[in-house]
């Protein structure tokens, strides 16, 4: 009878291959399901469960000194708006903008820039965190959006806060996964938004906010990852449920995959 | 009349239901936090030291293209540059070539996804954390890990240090009664493994997530600021990486059949002491 002789190095090297490959093909084939992505996605809820436990007493972000600052500040995702409503507003640097609260409050409410420049506002060094992996430290200056939104009275079914953008983003390449375009908008719950460091901002490092990163307003919600912190903001929408907007994921990102949870 | 065989090797128990389970769990939870995290790496292949770190130019470790041929893939490593195309920068999958730090065959998904990748790291760190709790509750509990993994002063003797370093770098591995226990370079790889890379490793990634950061704001000071949690994390991923590769060469210099079915079942064959 004929032998194959495999020696024990060959067969151990063509073992693992074969196992490294077979290993690489379910979990591609694995990501591809949807009752598999459920499941992965359950750590999104333990994540959050965990860290708003972790969290109750609403503790502060980390706040950095000014000689920590980095400058220029990075822009990532939109740099410039390219829509219509948006350029003419630039155009008149912004004199005819004006921010919306509309959605479940007692008083709906529409604020110009100047408006919301004359409020109580707040100035924090912090540190943005991109989902990609790199950090950046600013110091934004801002209303507190718990004032904005007490100004207009939540209704009992409030339960989450809706960022409307002013930017059709198109994609990033370099992200990888779904990439079809769409307004940019996010959302955040109450806890979030009623935290001492949520705040409209209108100035980084003490200037008016440049258009790279989100001028007129943005949004700083300081214990979440940079896709949270929504730019070119043009109406804040409060709402009991999230599956109306967009694709019903909560935000642009979420949208095509990312937590809604955003904390880690 | 029948010969009676002396007795060739004697079976003895010898690793716990517990080890054994946790010891798989961790396996798959390793893997696929290595691979996925590589995919996370890549859609920002550079790192920093310090607090912040944005610009690929002021990396200590960027892995990208060559400026003047974007069809060569480099590694600097501070202000050195190695050309790596095929593997690190740029690498071929199915017969298309593509600009990516680390290549698809390594990655989970094999794609570039950020997303996803995120969506099994998480799940998998999760599972990673409460496995290696358990083993670790269970192993002092049990007294495990002071009885078989703690160094005796004795086996820390420089002496016997350097005799046991001869005898595995000759491929002598103890064999009868010396294999009923761990060596003591067994005992330090593994007792710096347990509790050194493993809680480093799970530590530096919670340092990365900005709510921690809120939670326990000591882990940024003790690690010198989220870029460097993010180096400090690389570093350690590699270093257990480093430590699977020993682990299975020791595995095959010693004995492979005799080495899995003690992790699978617990028996292990003590061979006679020639």
């Amino acid at each position: 009878m004929g032998r194959i002789i495999v020696s024990r190095r060959r067969f151990l090297r063509a073992t693992a291959m074969s196992f490294g490959g077979l290993l690489l093909a379910g979990c591609d084939q694995l990501s591809e399901s949807p009752a598999f992505r459920r499941r992965l996605a359950g750590a999104e809820a333990l994540t959050m469960r965990g860290q708003r436990l972790l969290l109750r007493g609403q503790a502060l972000a980390r706040e950095f000194s000014i000689a920590e600052v980095s400058t220029p500040f990075r822009s990532n995702g939109t740099s410039m708006p390219a829509d219509a409503q948006y350029q003419a507003q630039l155009a008149n640097r912004f004199s005819d903008w004006r921010l919306t609260v509309d959605g479940l409050v007692e008083r709906p409410a529409r604020y110009s820039l100047a408006e919301l420049r004359a409020l109580p506002a707040r100035s924090q060094i912090t540190r943005h965190d991109c989902v990609e992996g790199w950090s950046a430290i600013g110091r934004w200056t801002g209303v507190p959006l718990a004032l904005v939104l007490r100004a207009s009275s939540l209704k009992p079914a409030a339960r989450y806060v809706v960022f409307h953008c002013a930017d059709t983003y198109g994609g990033e390449p370099k992200k990888g996964g779904d990439q079809h375009a769409g307004r940019y908008y996010e959302s955040i719950d109450l806890i979030d938004a009623f935290h001492a460091q949520t705040i409209l901002a209108y100035a980084l490092n003490g200037e008016a906010l440049p258009v790279q990163n989100g001028a007129p307003l943005r949004l700083r919600v300081e214990r979440q990852l940079g896709y949270k912190q929504a730019k070119y903001l043009m109406r804040i929408e409060v709402v009991e449920r999230l599956d109306a907007v967009g694709n019903g994921k909560g935000g642009y990102w979420e949208d095509r995959g990312y937590e809604w949870y955003a904390g880690i | 009349m029948k010969t009676v065989t002396p007795v060739a090797a004697s079976v003895i128990k010898r690793h716990s239901l517990i080890t054994r389970l946790t010891h798989w769990i961790n396996a798959l939870a390793m893997a696929v936090l290595l691979m996925s995290g590589l995919q996370i790496f890549n859609a920002h292949p550079s790192l920093y030291w310090g607090q912040s770190g944005f610009a690929p130019g002021t990396a200590w470790l960027h892995i990208g293209t060559d400026a003047r041929d974007p069809s060569q893939g480099t590694l600097r490593v501070g202000h050195t540059s190695f050309r790596t195309t095929g593997f690190l920068g740029v690498s071929t999958a199915a017969g298309w070539t593509e600009a990516k730090a680390f290549p698809g065959w390594l990655t989970i998904p094999s794609q570039r996804d950020l997303s996803t990748a995120r969506r099994w790291h998480f799940f998998f760190a999760w599972a990673l954390s409460i496995n290696g709790m358990l083993y670790l509750s269970a192993a002092i509990l049990s007294g495990h890990l002071q009885r078989d993994l703690w160094p005796r002063r004795a086996e820390l003797a420089p002496r016997h240090l350097a005799a046991e370093l001869w005898s595995h770098l000759r491929l002598r591995f103890p064999k009868g009664e010396a294999a009923r226990h761990y060596n003591v370079l067994q005992k330090l790889s593994y007792v710096a493994v347990v509790l050194g890379l493993g809680p480093l490793i799970v530590l530096t990634g919670l340092t990365m997530s900005p709510g921690f950061n809120a939670v326990a704001p000591f882990l940024i000071d003790m690690f010198g600021g989220r870029q460097s949690a993010r180096s400090i994390h690389f570093i350690a991923a590699n270093l257990l990486l480093a430590f699977f590769v020993v682990h299975i060469l020791a595995l095959l210099a010693v004995g492979v059949w005799n080495e899995l079915r003690s992790m699978f079942t617990g028996r292990y064959v003590l061979a006679r002491k020639e």
